[in-house]
């Protein structure tokens, strides 16, 4: 049974003339991976508040057909009880640090003292948390003294800590230099092996390739593909509506045309790059 | 315009040693890419351009102006700064007189500022919307307003923090096709990045810090090819840089179409 269920999803913010997500429709299995790719504005970030409940109980606005997180639906919960459901990183880190709290240990306690958490538990789940995520030493610092990428991180154990059903993350490596991207990826990664339910939005295809079990392609609101990460990052139809791609799928798909790419499906990968060029050269070598 | 810096140092007042001797030339109408881990001092290196920093030691020359000679305010006629979030640097209540405010403070006349204005919306491709507030506008086109507030500025150095951060490939190619005009216009652009693939279709030279010194200065192709030294700043090579070294190509190549003649070549 599919833990979230999205049936006929349609929502409108506050103010505008058009639906940012026009009839999604989606289930998501326990312990499914699944990448949301899409341009800027394709309803990516609206996806993950509408799952988060934000969209529409923090953002107003309109919300038809049904979004069901464990059996409960979004509609008939309060913000407070669906937090224990879904957990959602933000973007932006800046807008989710609380400004409440002196230091990152009571930042990360912050929401459990709000679901009233006893204190020795409190302390042993933030402590286990920022092991996982690498920012034990950061404890004592204040959340605004740190970098963009330290934030995202503290950002991203902050709903860790909550153990919540669902984890949802919203391009949490936008601010990252490349081994702080591969760490959270490791990290997320790592969740998911455990069995933790993951929805990400992302535009770091080649990380998704490896990493997802799914990936959905968003274009204006709607559901343009929704496949296997070999199946949907090698579409023809991704090019074609401005999402990015990977270096190894254009240049294969280029190569193709003058024999020099032989296989049947594209590369996403590095790995799978190597392997298929590899291939043409050696059969190449054959036939000479 | 030639930038000159000479043996240059500085030190914030956490006692945190950002510049450890820099020494670079970059002249007229280069295109720069400057690579390296958080924390290399890109940023502090930069901010040494326009004189928001002054060195603790050394120099720093923007032509024959000395920046510790010269006000911020008079440096912005030859150097123009694009923040990485552009909501630091956006505050007027409509896009067109966001991008006028930068040349009407460097003294144009009004007939100038106009076509200044108009040039710079038409490059970022904001024409239609000069009239909206700008943070009626997603993200996206918010950056599109930073870059065109400086471009109309019309300096003859224009740097850029992070351009592609959390942009589409349909911006991020907005924002390269804004670099190859700055380039055809004579304009030196250096540009701080972590898109490194960005940085190997858009760019001539690069430049790899670490830990305040430039570890790598060079052509494009012989810095991005040098994988083991890059890691230790924390730098991957570009997609096809790493995959025509994988395949044993004899050159260094850095984007489809060189991948794809040396693919030929192999065959």
């Amino acid at each position: 049974m599919a833990i979230v269920n999205l049936q006929n999803v349609t929502y409108q913010y506050p103010l505008t003339d058009v639906p940012a997500l026009q009839s999604i429709n989606l289930q998501v299995e326990e312990g499914e991976f699944v990448a949301v790719i899409g341009p800027n504005g394709a309803g990516k970030s609206t996806l993950c508040y509408t799952l988060a409940g934000f969209a529409p109980h923090f953002f107003k606005g309109e919300l038809t057909g049904t979004v069901e997180v464990a059996g409960n639906e979004s509609q008939n919960s309060t913000l407070s009880e669906w937090v224990l459901n879904v957990g959602l990183a933000f973007q932006n880190p800046f807008n989710q640090i609380s400004g409440a709290k002196y230091t990152v240990f009571e930042e990360l306690a912050f929401g459990l003292e709000n679901i009233g958490i006893p204190r020795q538990e409190m302390k042993t789940r933030v402590q286990d948390a920022m092991k996982l995520t690498g920012i034990s030493d950061l404890a004592d610092r204040s959340p605004y003294s740190l970098s963009g990428g330290q934030q995202q991180r503290v950002a991203l154990t902050s709903i860790l800590v909550m153990q919540p059903k669902v984890l949802v993350l919203d391009e949490p490596t936008s601010q990252m230099d490349p081994i702080g991207t591969r760490e959270v990826f490791g990290v997320i990664h790592g969740m998911a092996e455990r069995g933790m339910t993951v929805i990400l939005a992302e535009h770091k295809v080649e990380w998704i390739a490896q990493f997802a079990d799914r990936v959905i392609a968003l274009k204006d609101g709607k559901i343009l593909l929704d496949g296997t990460p070999a199946e949907v990052l090698t579409s023809p139809l991704l090019h074609e509506n401005g999402f990015g791609i990977s270096r190894y799928t254009s240049a294969a798909r280029q190569a193709r045309e003058t024999g020099l790419w032989r296989k049947q499906e594209l590369p996403v990968t590095l790995e799978q790059a190597v392997e298929g060029f590899s291939s043409t050269f050696a059969k190449g070598e054959e036939q000479g | 315009m030639n930038i000159e810096i000479k043996d240059l140092h500085f030190t914030y007042p956490t006692g945190l040693e950002a510049l450890r001797g820099i020494s670079l030339t970059i002249e007229t109408g280069e295109q720069v890419a400057i690579v390296g881990q958080n924390g290399a001092g890109k940023t502090t290196l930069v901010k040494h351009l326009n004189g928001l920093l002054q060195p603790a030691h050394g120099h720093v020359l923007i032509g024959d102006w000395d920046t510790g000679k010269h006000s911020v305010a008079k440096l912005a006629s030859r150097v123009g700064y694009v923040f990485q979030n552009p909501d630091e640097q956006l505050f007027s209540k409509n896009v067109g007189a966001e991008v006028a405010f930068g040349p009407r403070n460097l003294g144009f006349s009004a007939e100038q500022v106009q076509a200044l204005v108009k040039d710079a919306l038409a490059l970022t491709e904001l024409t239609d919307k000069t009239e909206t507030n700008p943070y009626d506008l997603s993200a996206t086109w918010r950056k599109m307003v930073a870059l065109a507030s400086i471009i109309s500025m019309d300096t003859p150095i224009v740097l850029f923090d992070e351009p592609t951060t959390g942009q589409d490939a349909v911006n991020v190619a907005r924002i390269a096709n804004v670099i190859a005009e700055l380039r055809a216009r004579g304009k030196t652009v250096i540009t701080i990045t972590h898109d490194i693939d960005f940085c190997a279709e858009n760019f001539e030279r690069v430049i790899a810090m670490s830990q305040g010194i430039i570890l790598l200065d060079g052509k494009a192709n012989d810095v991005l090819g040098q994988e083991e030294t890059l890691a230790t700043t924390y730098v991957d090579p570009p997609q096809l840089t790493r995959l025509g070294k994988r395949l044993g190509f004899r050159n260094t190549v850095r984007n489809q179409e060189e991948f794809l003649n040396n693919l030929q070549g192999l065959g």
